[in-house]
């Protein structure tokens, strides 16, 4: 599903990924550690193809696709989804008019005719379900005055919406309560099938109680430096991430 | 959205202009320059009484004394007035039982400005009295209009078949010595609607008219009067767009707007002149007077979107006379490029429990200056006055400006007044956000630009709601790089 090869990537000069090696193959989770400043939400958006990074070297290849000349948004299309860290707030855009507009934009891109009213209701009323969001909050403008919470329960939403090929969960469990936090990694793993893959990015072992995945790895320094099962969470929880910088810099 | 995402998307590929185009009828043209004789000679053509002729001459009079307003925010170079042809007429005044009789070519601009006056005539309800470079040249659903004593048609035959409206109201909420474009309108207007509704009665369609300039050098002098007798109900719109020329073309519209008691006028205006070409040549010098005149519990809305135009001067205003009465103003503007605006309303709270809303959204972009300049004003009678004004703006890019003028004059105690203001730039974080979700940023600004509008937009008639939010979209692509 995705590779990515040796990347390299800067932001106004200076080096954050310093040379990034992972293989994602369909129907795996793979979980992304590591302290702050480590590399990892530069990495979600070096996938998503955000500008203000530079590629230096390296490339990421989506179903033998390199992605090196596609915009953020033909990515999209591709079936490269972020939760982000912090969504934005698009006032007077409601929720279902901004997911009903993306759905359309992507299939425009593969061709095909807008998504029918009916259909695309039956969908909302479906995923708004799977997340147990209440219908007001659809008709509310996009993450304006949502909690924190809410705004990760969205980003989940529109996952579900959008049906991703690769979906990259940058801190989904940031902000979210406990309640909230097994909603939506419910959400997802209801979303998990053998055609897909995603990508968990977090700080804490916490959200993999519930997203169980199948490899965990350990950024640090803009590099992977430790890859292992879910059993490396628990150690990483138990000892800190100290050992591993230790280990990193000998 | 009432179009597909093809027709947006053609509208988006649409580069230029999108109404620049240039009808050929011959047209029957007064030399250039301005002085009684040619004042007079309007009054001659247009067949007025001897009153009305007077009415110009004095307003001339005034207009030569005046001296052309410099306090709005907009620099340009002021037309010359003498080399400014004051009256151009279709040749062909037509008087026609059916559509094919008309000018193939003038049905022809009707088409591809997009109405189809056939297709008005069976749809929707909604009236057009077309103005076509200064004369009315069709009106439809008279009739209808007729059985409920609504008068709707050209101000020159208001002038003619209703004497005794016009001479009441004419002049009684924007005097001809107003100001220095009123007073000009005054001496030289060609053609305009007029509207009376009668008492008690609600007027069942909207009414609207389009504004067309379309002779190279001509001004385009409008004259609009709407009287809703007590305790009537109507709602005006106006759209208006204009062929792309090189010389700036001036437009100085005069809207009188009368609310007896109890009496309700809506009035609506998409606006979409020229505004000049990427370089900031050309477009439409747009300098308006509108104002409404509100009697005992009587309500006056404005709602306004500005996207065309070279240069913008114009703010609809409420005069709150009677106790009770209410005004409302929702605007947005877009300036892009090079152009300028500088828009907004007065409220003058005269009566006791007077209530005004002003809610104006900016949108700058390219190289663009966007003033809000507002003015609200209480009397000392005027007890338990209320106003509410919101004022946001929103930033597209880092080479355009938006200003905000708020005027408050409060002579009574008792007033209240709220004044909140916004300032907000397109983030590249909500750009990367909808190309993340696979919107491109031609469509993006589109979305964010729609919702920021939203509670202007939402104030529009529906048909000229999708109308806007298209003009929006048209008026700002190409604006973020």
């Amino acid at each position: 599903m995705l590779e990515i090869k040796n990347l390299h990537a800067n932001i106004d000069d200076k080096e954050i990924l310093k040379g990034i090696d992972l293989k994602v193959n369909a129907g795996e989770v793979h979980a992304i550690m590591g302290p702050n400043g480590s590399g990892k939400s530069t990495l979600a958006s070096v996938i998503a193809g955000k500008e203000e990074f530079e590629v230096e070297e390296g490339s990421i290849i989506l179903e033998g696709e390199d992605l090196e000349e596609l915009s953020p948004e033909e990515r999209a299309h591709k079936g490269i989804f972020l939760s982000f860290q912090y969504p934005v707030e698009i006032p007077g855009v409601s929720v279902t008019n901004f997911v009903k507009t993306a759905i359309n934009e992507s299939r425009k891109a593969r061709g095909l005719e807008d998504m029918p009213a009916n259909e695309m209701l039956k969908m909302i009323r479906e995923k708004s379900e799977l997340l147990e969001m209440d219908r007001k909050f659809l008709s509310r403008s996009l993450n304006e005055g949502f909690s924190g919470g809410e705004k990760k329960r969205n980003e989940i939403f529109q996952m579900a919406m959008m049906e991703p090929k690769l979906a990259i969960l940058d801190e989904t469990d940031s902000g979210l309560d406990i309640d909230a936090l097994r909603i939506v990694a419910n959400g997802v793993n209801k979303l998990r099938n053998k055609d897909n893959a995603i990508v968990v990015i977090t700080h804490y072992q916490r959200l993999l109680e519930y997203i169980v995945p199948d490899y965990v790895h350990v950024l640090y320094n803009g590099k992977i430096v430790k890859s292992g099962t879910k059993e490396l969470a628990l150690e990483l929880e138990e000892k800190g991430y100290d050992w591993l910088k230790q280990e990193a810099t000998v | 959205m009432a179009y597909t995402e093809e027709e947006l998307k053609k509208e988006l590929e649409t580069k230029e202009y999108e109404y620049g185009f240039y009808t050929d009828i011959e047209s029957d043209t007064l030399p250039k320059g301005l002085n009684e004789d040619i004042v007079i000679a309007i009054s001659k053509k247009k067949n007025e009484p001897e009153w009305m002729t007077e009415w110009r001459l004095e307003a001339f009079r005034a207009w030569q004394e005046m001296e052309e307003p410099e306090w709005a925010n907009v620099t340009y170079k002021k037309p010359n007035f003498q080399d400014i042809s004051y009256y151009s007429a279709p040749n062909k005044k037509p008087k026609y039982n059916s559509l094919d009789e008309v000018d193939p070519e003038l049905l022809d601009t009707f088409k591809k400005l997009g109405i189809s006056i056939d297709e008005q005539k069976k749809l929707a309800g909604v009236a057009v009295d077309i103005v076509m470079d200064s004369v009315s040249v069709a009106t439809t659903f008279k009739k209808t209009l007729a059985e409920k004593g609504i008068i709707f048609c050209s101000i020159s035959e208001a002038i003619q078949e209703h004497p005794e409206l016009v001479k009441k109201h004419l002049g009684t909420v924007v005097p001809k010595k107003d100001n220095f474009y009123a007073a000009l309108n005054s001496a030289v207007f060609s053609d305009g609607s007029f509207c009376y509704i009668p008492k008690g009665v609600r007027c069942p369609m909207e009414l609207s008219t389009y504004f067309r300039i379309n002779q190279a050098g001509t001004g385009q002098f409008e004259r609009t009067l709407v009287v809703a007798d007590e305790g009537s109900y109507v709602s005006y719109l106006e759209g208006c767009t204009a062929p792309s020329r090189d010389e700036n073309q001036l437009h100085a519209a005069v809207v009188e707007l009368i609310a007896m008691d109890d009496a309700e006028i809506k009035y609506s205006t998409v606006q979409n002149w020229f505004p000049g070409d990427k370089e900031g040549k050309g477009g439409v010098f747009n300098f308006v007077t509108k104002r409404g005149l509100c009697e005992k519990n009587a309500k006056i809305s404005w709602t306004q979107v500005e996207t065309g135009s070279a240069v913008t001067w114009k703010y609809p205003s409420c005069v709150l006379k009677g106790d009770n009465s209410i005004g409302e103003f929702y605007s947005i503007a877009v300036t892009n490029n090079f152009q300028q605006a500088d828009t907004g309303t007065k409220m003058i709270h005269l009566g006791k429990n007077t209530k005004s809303t002003i809610i104006s959204k900016g949108i700058s972009a390219g190289q663009s200056q966007n003033s809000y300049r507002g003015l609200v004003q209480v009397s000392s009678r005027a007890d338990n006055a209320r106003n509410f004004s919101q004022c946001d703006s929103l930033l597209m890019g880092n080479r355009c400006g938006a200003h905000t003028f708020p005027y408050i004059e409060v002579k009574n105690k008792s007033a209240q007044i709220e004044h909140e203001a916004t300032t907000s730039k397109i983030g590249e974080d909500q750009i990367f956000y909808c190309n993340q979700r696979g919107i491109d940023t031609e469509k993006a600004i589109a979305l964010i630009v729609n919702g920021f509008s939203k509670e202007v937009l939402n104030k529009l008639p529906m048909e000229f709601a999708v109308e806007a939010q298209k003009l929006l979209e048209i008026s700002l692509e190409g604006s973020v790089g």
